[in-house]
This record gives structure tokens, sequence and C-alpha cells, in this order.
């Protein structure tokens, strides 16, 4: 080392022994300087396109579950077709609030005690904690009738919060799909969540029954021809029960009485008021 | 120094494989394998960061205090993960949804360390970067295989592909679900570790201690 001799400030330090205090120091500081720039350079240069990224899943997803995917055009275009609403839970009715719905995040809302409540033990089925007081619903349009209307659903399986997206037609009850964009189940069993050919039974089937009851539900088993209430089941999972109990469950919270029951009824005697 | 350089690259690809010789990186290993494309997309992630880093450490080789030398070589390491795993958020947003935590566990995983430690510190950076793509690649060739029986007889698919028509589906192969349970690469790993062992002699090692024979005299 000593014949590369330098001078100025760093280049005396850097000329020390390694086994140095101040040369030990002189190198963390240097160190940690650098790649914390290093780190917040492609954090800060790469924040937009991530952005990006996840509100173009989202979108994907509601186009998907609404079966508009299949449809020519961009995402973005496809998605302008929405109208998009918050409304509050409690009360069921459109929320007059100012923040802006495309860009409103129901998952940091509810981590947010200003914007959330906190859901009584007994009444979580879905095994949420926190429930935000807003909500985002997807309205999708044909004229001035509503055809389909996505709204945002999430609750525990067997390893993972599932959060996904479930489409109803126009008359308020009848689904057209139901899909999760993010979980992390077993692949193979519980994951099979994301199954086409199990996706495609939630397509007819009907959310409430004569009683206005929330009666939607995965079973144990196979949904056959003499399976009784058959338009209210699913067949389940094999090996993941409780990955199919958690659908359930998070169906019957999020189109229940604390959920978006109050919002349909509203919307369906609308209907049979006009 | 031309031959050193393929050596560099070669020899971790079997002779010294960092899974199956060295059975480094085991963790990662069962986690991010039950799909062939997210086991692909590791292994880029792990290779380019067991490079880079190698590179980047051997060219500070020489004023790296000796008593904060792993913290030295473990900040250098989070920082290129942490880049590595921003880059895939942004340009690979689907495989990273599937990686999610794994990329990030990168920092802790004992092949980019290991090498950190064993051949950076003391050899040039141009040598460490080809050793860092040597063990990324055999690192990432055992993962591939992993992969390739996993996803094949787990699910009946190759890079989400369908190769054997499954019986959820109408066809007649019924998915072995244990495959793609964290347990089968362990059991994968250790039957490619006996395979190469079995064709490879030399990498068998000598057992640490020989219960000897006991002899019914020495008995009574």
């Amino acid at each position: 080392m000593a014949e590369t001799k330098k001078t100025g400030l760093i280049g005396g330090i850097l000329s020390l022994p390694n086994d140095d205090p101040k040369k030990t120091l002189f190198i963390a500081v240097l160190l940690c300087l650098v790649c914390s720039i290093l780190v917040s350079t492609a954090a800060v240069y790469l924040r937009p396109i991530q952005t990006e990224n996840k509100k173009d899943d989202i979108k994907k997803n509601i186009l998907a579950v609404t079966g508009l995917n299949d449809q020519a055009g961009t995402v973005d275009e496809l998605f302008s077709r929405f109208e998009v609403k918050l409304i509050d839970l409690s009360t069921g009715e459109y929320s007059d609030t100012d923040i802006d719905p495309v860009s409103y995040d129901q998952k940091a809302a509810s981590a947010d005690p200003q914007t959330s409540k906190n859901i009584p033990d007994d009444q979580d089925i879905a095994s949420i904690g926190r429930q935000a007081n807003l909500a985002p619903v997807y309205i999708l349009k044909e004229g001035d009738k509503v055809k389909q209307i996505v709204l945002p659903v999430h609750g525990y399986g067997l390893w993972s919060t599932l959060y996904g997206f479930i489409s109803i037609e126009g008359d308020y009850n009848t689904i057209k799909g139901l899909r999760f964009y993010q979980h992390a189940e077993t692949p193979g069993l519980g994951g099979e969540v994301d199954n086409p050919k199990w996706r495609a039974q939630w397509e007819g089937k009907k959310v409430f029954d004569e009683n206005g009851d929330v009666e939607i539900r995965v079973i144990r088993g196979h949904v056959g021809p003499d399976t009784v209430n058959a338009e209210y089941k699913v067949d389940g999972l094999s090996g993941a029960t409780l990955t199919s109990n958690g659908v359930t469950n998070l169906l019957q919270f999020w189109l229940g009485e604390d959920g978006f029951e109050p919002y349909l009824k509203n919307m369906q005697s609308e209907m049979g008021n006009s | 120094m031309a031959s050193q350089a393929k050596n560099n690259v070669i020899d971790p690809l079997i002779d010294n494989n960092p899974i199956t010789l060295q059975v480094l990186g085991i963790c990662s290993a069962l986690a991010v394998t039950t799909n062939m494309m997210s086991a692909l997309i590791m292994s880029l992630a792990l290779t380019t960061v067991t490079a880079f880093s190698s590179a980047f450490i051997s060219a500070i080789r020489k004023h790296i205090p000796g008593s904060i030398r792993i913290i030295v070589q473990m900040t250098i390491i989070a920082s290129l993960v942490i880049v590595v795993d921003q880059i895939l958020k942004a340009y690979a947003f689907e495989a990273s949804k599937q990686l999610s935590v794994f990329v990030g566990l990168i920092i802790t995983n004992c092949i980019v360390l290991g090498r950190a430690e064993a051949y950076a510190m003391k050899n040039p950076p141009v040598m460490s970067f080809l050793d860092g793509i040597g063990n990324g690649l055999g690192y990432s060739l055992i993962l591939m295989l992993v992969a390739f029986f996993r996803e094949l007889l787990g699910a009946g698919k190759l890079f989400g592909h369908q190769i054997i028509p499954v019986a959820n589906d109408g066809g007649w192969y019924i998915p072995n679900g244990l495959m793609l349970l964290p347990p089968s690469a362990f059991f994968v790993i250790g039957l490619l570790i006996w395979a190469v062992r079995s064709w490879k002699k030399e990498q068998v090692e000598a057992p640490d201690y020989q219960i000897h024979q006991v002899h019914r005299t020495e008995v009574l």
C-alpha cells in the first residue's frame, strides 16, 4: 500500500492501514453513503412505473371479472367505460366526499383509524380486523341501465388474505364473475382459486335467497344436478377446505350487512321504483 | 488467465455446484421452484446479484477493514438486492408478484455471501465477476431442474403451458399435490445430489466417523 502514496485528505485516509479506526469509520460512512444513494435513486426513478403497474393490474382484473378483457381496446380505453364511485358502507349510499374514487386506496384506508373502523370479533367472519368506511364500486352501464357492478372483496383464506373483485349483474343479485388478484394460498390446492374452470362456475349464481339473506357459498364437494339450491352453491376446491371456507366467509361478509348489502338493497329498490 | 476465467464459470456448474456439492442456498431452492417461470426469474436475479456484488466487493477489497468486512459485504449485497427488486417491480411486475418476499431474501442467500467472502475478498474484480456468474449459473441449473420436475409432476405444466392433461380438466393425469409443497423440493434435491455423486465419485465425502466392528471377544 505504501507505494501508492496519495495526497489530500481522502488519499491520506485511504493510505492508512485497514485496521485503523479512522479508516474503518471513513469506509463505513462512505459505503453507506454510496449505497443509500444507489438505492434511493433506483426507488425514486422507478416509482412512477411501479405505481402504474399496480393500477394497471387492478384495472386488468376488473376488466377480467366483467368479461370485458375479451373486447378490443387498450386497458385504459376499456376501463374508461366504468363509472367509479365511492360508497359509504354504513349507509349503502354514495359518499359525498371529495376523494377521487379512482385513486382511492381502500387498503391504506383500512389501516388508518381516521378512515376505518374496527370490526368486532363476532362479526368479523372474513378475519380482516379493520374495515375502511368507504369502498369503491365500478359501474358498467349500457345506455342508462346498469349492466354490471364490480365490488372489491377481501378476506382470510388459509395462509393469506385474498384480495379480489366480484362482478354482479344489473339485477344486483346474479353473479357474473369472481376473481382474486392477490393471495398466497398453496399453489395447486388453495391456489386453484385462480383456476379458470373453477372461476367459470360463479357465472349465473345468485347472492341473495327469497328472504334477502346472503346464501352464496362454496360447498364441500361437487355441485351436481340434484344439489338442493344449486344456484347459491359452488364446488369446493379439493384439498383446500380452509381456502374454500375463506372464500365463503369473505363473500358472506362483503355481501352481508357489514359489507355491500345495504348498497345492493338500495339499488334493488331503486330499480323497482323506476 | 483465460483458462482461469473459463474455469470460474464452468467449474461451479457441476464439479463445484453451490447447491449439490456445497449444499448452500437450499431455502430459496425450496420456495421458488413450484413453477419454472418463478425459478427462472429467481435464477436471473441471484446470478446478477452474485456477479455484481462479487465484482464490487473485489474492487474495494484492499480497503475493507477486517473488523467490519462482513457488514461491508452485506451492505453491498443488500443494496444490490433492493435495486434488483425495484427493477423487477417496475419491469417484470407479474413475476415479482409471484416471487414476493423471496427476492428480498437473496440478501440472506448463503451463496452470495459465500462467494464474496471466499473468492471476491482475495481475487481481482473481473475474475470475481465471472466467479459470481458461474456460481449463479450453477444455482440456476439446479433450480430449473427442480422446478422442471415439480411443475411437471405437480401441475402437469411447464412454464405455465399444459403438457400433461390433468384430471381436473378432463385429462388422465392426477397431479401429485406433494410436488407443489416445499418438502418435495427436498426429495428432488436429495435425489439430484445422489445422482451427481454417483456419477462423480470424487464428490462423495469421507465419513467423519466410522463405527468400528465390535468383536464378540472384545465385549466379553
